[in-house]
C-alpha cells in the first residue's frame, strides 16, 4: 500500500517538476512560436 | 478487436488521400489548364482529386514582362499564381515569427482530421471502451469471481517488492489520469460542451491538458521501469503454449502450470510496453508541436516496404504540412490509446473483482502461498526452494 502510496504522490511531483522546469527551459508554445521582436507576458 | 481493427482500416483509408488516380486525365482545354467546375464539384464531395496539374504552376519568372510593360511588376507569376503556391506549400516565405510551421499558410488537412476525429474515431472509441465493459460484465456473470481452489493455509510469499510495485503504480496511477483527461479532451466539443456548457468545459479543459501534458512523464518513467524490471520474466518459452491451449484455466478444472507471469500476463505486459511506446513517442510529438515529424517517413518505408498497396491504400503521400504531421499524431495516439485503454479495462478487472487473492500482489506485495501455487506454479516451486536452501545455509550443521 505504501509503495502505491509514494507512487501517486511521486506523480504529482514529477507532472508539478516537469511544467516549471519545461516552462523555465524555453519550451512552452508561446516561446517556441515567437521571434525575437516580441516581448512575452510585459 | 474488430471495432479496433475497423477505427484502424478507416485510419488508413483515410491516410490514403493520394492514391492513384486510375482515370484518364480530364480535358481542361475549355478553361485553359486550369481546373474544371468537374474538378470543383469532385472535390466537394470529397473525392480524390489529382492536383498535380495545378499545384506547380506558380508562375515563371523568365516568362514575366518587361519591367516597362504592363504585367511587368509581377514578375511572371499572378495572383492565381501566387496562392496556388500558398496553397501548395511553394511558395518562398519568410515570417516573423518561428517554428517549423510558421511559413505554412495554408494547409488543407485540418477538416479531414476534425471529422475523423469526432466522428469515427470518437464514436469507435466509445465503442469498443463499452464492448469492453460489457463483455467484462458477462464473463463475470458467466464465470463470476475465480476464487482459490485449495485451502488457505496463511501462509504469504512475496511476489513484488517495493520498488516493482512502485514503478507499476507510477505506470498505472499517470495511465488512468491520462485515459480521462485525453477522453475530456476528446469528447469536449461532441458531448462535454452541449452536456455541461461551455464555461464547465473551459475549466475540465484547461485541467485536462495541464494533467495530460505534465502527468505523461510520470507514465514514460514507469513504462521505462516496467520494461527493465520485468522484461526477462515475459520472455515468451514453452510453458506459454500449454498455458494458452488450456485457455489459461478458466473455464477448465485445475491450472496450467505458469512462471512468474504467465502468457495472459505476457500478453499484457507486451501490449503495455508496444502500445505505450508508440503512445510515448507520438504524444512526445504532441507535447512538442513541429519537432517530432514521423509520419512522413513512416509513408515512406509504407511505401517502399509494399505495405501500403498490399492494404490496398496505394501510394500514401510523403510530403506532408508540419500540420498535417500533428493531424496523424494526434490520430495514432488517440487510436492506440483506445485499444490499450481496452486491455487495462481487462488487466484491472481479473485483477480486482476478477480473481480472488490477485490483488495482494501488487498491494502489500505478498500473495497467500495457495494462491501462487494454483497460478504460478513453477515460480511458487523456485521460491520455495530458494527460500528453504536459504534455511539450510542459515541453520549451522549438527
Amino acid at each position: 500500500m505504501k509503495s502505491m502510496l509514494i507512487a501517486f504522490v511521486a506523480i504529482a511531483v514529477i507532472a508539478v517538476g516537469s511544467n516549471s522546469f519545461l516552462g523555465q527551459a524555453g519550451f512552452s508554445s508561446q516561446e517556441a512560436a515567437t521571434g525575437t521582436a516580441v516581448r512575452l507576458d510585459n | 478487436m474488430f471495432r479496433a481493427l475497423l477505427a484502424l482500416m478507416l485510419t488508413l483509408s483515410f491516410l490514403s488521400t493520394a492514391q492513384a488516380q486510375d482515370s484518364p486525365t480530364p480535358d481542361r482545354s475549355a478553361t485553359g489548364g486550369a481546373q474544371t467546375l468537374a474538378d470543383i464539384m469532385a472535390r466537394q464531395n470529397g473525392e480524390n482529386v489529382d492536383n498535380d496539374f495545378r499545384s506547380s504552376v506558380t508562375g515563371n519568372p523568365e516568362n514575366a514582362a518587361d519591367m516597362n510593360g504592363q504585367l511587368g511588376t509581377l514578375g511572371g507569376a499572378s495572383d492565381p499564381d501566387l496562392w496556388r503556391a500558398f496553397r501548395f506549400g511553394s511558395a518562398d516565405i519568410t515570417a516573423s515569427n518561428n517554428g517549423p510551421a510558421a511559413t505554412t499558410l495554408v494547409q488543407d488537412g485540418g477538416m479531414k482530421w476534425l471529422k475523423l476525429r469526432e466522428g469515427p474515431l470518437a464514436t469507435y472509441g466509445g465503442y469498443l471502451l463499452s464492448a469492453t465493459l460489457a463483455l467484462l460484465a458477462l464473463f463475470y456473470l458467466i464465470r463470476g469471481r475465480i476464487k482459490i481452489d485449495g485451502e488457505k493455509n496463511g501462509n504469504k510469499i512475496t511476489r513484488f517488492k517495493a520498488i516493482e510495485r512502485f514503478g507499476h503504480w507510477l505506470l498505472a496511477g499517470s495511465f488512468i489520469l491520462l485515459g480521462l483527461t485525453g477522453i475530456i479532451s476528446l469528447f469536449g466539443r461532441k458531448v462535454l460542451i452541449p452536456a455541461f456548457g461551455h464555461e464547465t468545459f473551459a475549466f475540465l479543459a484547461i485541467g485536462s491538458k495541464w494533467i495530460h501534458n505534465n502527468v505523461s512523464w510520470a507514465f514514460m518513467l514507469g513504462l521505462i521501469m516496467i520494461f527493465v524490471m520485468w522484461v526477462i520474466h515475459n520472455l515468451p518459452d514453452r510453458t506459454d503454449i500449454n498455458w494458452l491451449l488450456k485457455g489459461g484455466g478458466i473455464f477448465t478444472k485445475g491450472h496450467p502450470p505458469a512462471k512468474k507471469f504467465n502468457a495472459g500476463q505476457k500478453m499484457i505486459f507486451w501490449s503495455v510496453i508496444l502500445l505505450g511506446a508508440s503512445i510515448s513517442v507520438s504524444g512526445l510529438a504532441l507535447l512538442f508541436p513541429f519537432e517530432i515529424n514521423m509520419f512522413s517517413a513512416t509513408f515512406y518505408k509504407l511505401n517502399s516496404l509494399g505495405i501500403s498497396s498490399a492494404l490496398g491504400l496505394g501510394e500514401l503521400r510523403t510530403t506532408l504540412a508540419p500540420h498535417e504531421e500533428m493531424q496523424y499524431a494526434q490520430l495514432w495516439h488517440a487510436m492506440v490509446s483506445f485499444v490499450l485503454m481496452a486491455i487495462i479495462f481487462a488487466h484491472i478487472y481479473i485483477g480486482t473483482v476478477g480473481m480472488e487473492g490477485a490483488a495482494d500482489a501488487m498491494v502489500s506485495g505478498d500473495v497467500e502461498e495457495q494462491w501462487a501455487r494454483e497460478h504460478h506454479s513453477i515460480w511458487a516451486e523456485e521460491v520455495s526452494a530458494k527460500t528453504q536452501s536459504k534455511n539450510e545455509t542459515a541453520t549451522p550443521a549438527e
